[in-house]
């Protein structure tokens, strides 16, 4: 009986180990890296005004009882160009946002703006990335969801696409 | 006269722009050493593969100098790795950890070599009969 035993607990071991593989190999697993701060406060951060006509942005401007989105931009950065037009599309419906631009020049952004438009409300650079580390972002675009109290409530990770508008819409009203 | 008021203008002259800490060493090589060996344990976010010390992205440059700035202000690489972690999640530190998720991982090898033990015991004291 035990000898039996012996022979095949190696072999259903093994058994189990492949199946774990092949399921690796069908299904990657997700490489995104998600903020660990959703449910929590934004940490403190301070980008200053990357144009003359338009303020900065810094931690404290998100306490004050109104939800907005926080967005983590480039102009260096392809796919922040398709997702203007639907940041401009949710501005026009209400939605304030605000933008950081990591790794970023005044005149570029000044270029980038007139060619695409400017949905933000508040742009702030972010030259070093501090403001981006502070937030847990990995890339650009990322989109935090800020509530009224100023604490993180989602985060978007990638091009916000017409799609995501009534998910985002959703949770700027989850107060 | 000239030379003289070079030697003494030397003494005086800064650097033009403030060390940026992503590719210059810490003026303290204990700092710097402690500095690298954390930098070789935390992952790039963008390449992934890497740790931040070999690494090009532009966050992961951002990320070295936040590891010397706050290592040279003080605070135990423990700490600057905790804030990461803190952010990132565990995912980035390339430090194997022992907690409630790897336990199983660390049990494995000793489950292994008990197992072994415990068969080659019998199979010995079968054949001492």
């Amino acid at each position: 009986m035990t000898r039996k035993w012996v022979f095949w607990l190696p072999v259903l071991v093994t058994v189990g180990l492949f199946a774990m593989f092949l399921v690796a190999l069908v299904r990657p697993s997700d490489r995104t890296i998600a903020s660990q701060l959703v449910g929590q406060p934004l940490p403190a951060f301070d980008a200053p005004a990357a144009l003359p006509e338009q303020p900065g942005t810094n931690s404290r401007d998100y306490a004050d009882g109104t939800p907005r989105l926080l967005n983590v931009f480039g102009s260096w950065c392809g796919p922040c160009i398709a997702e203007v037009p639907v940041l401009l599309k949710l501005q026009s419906m209400g939605v304030e946002i605000n933008g950081v631009a990591v790794h970023d020049r005044s005149e570029d952004l000044a270029r980038f703006f007139s060619e695409n438009g400017n949905p933000y409300a508040r742009v702030g650079l972010d030259v070093q990335g501090r403001a981006q580390m502070a937030f847990g972002s990995a890339g650009v675009p990322e989109t935090f969801i800020i509530d009224g109290k100023g604490r993180v409530v989602g985060q978007h990770i990638g091009v916000i696409t017409e799609a995501d508008i009534p998910d985002i819409l959703k949770q700027l009203g989850a107060r | 006269m000239r030379r003289l008021l070079m030697i003494a203008l030397l003494g005086v002259a800064q650097p033009v722009l403030s060390q940026d800490y992503s590719e210059e060493s810490l003026p303290d090589p204990k700092q710097e050493a402690q500095a690298v060996a954390l930098m070789d344990t935390l992952r790039c976010v963008v390449c992934q593969g890497q740790p931040i010390s070999g690494s090009n992205a532009d966050l992961a440059r951002d990320m070295r100098r936040l590891v010397r700035e706050r290592i040279a202000a003080g605070e135990s690489p423990e700490a600057v790795r905790a804030w990461l972690v803190g952010r990132y999640g565990q995912w980035i530190s390339l430090k194997p950890e022992f907690n409630d998720m790897t336990a199983p991982l660390w049990a494995i090898p000793l489950t292994a070599l008990a197992a072994a033990g415990a068969l080659y015991a019998r199979r010995a004291k079968r054949r001492g009969k």
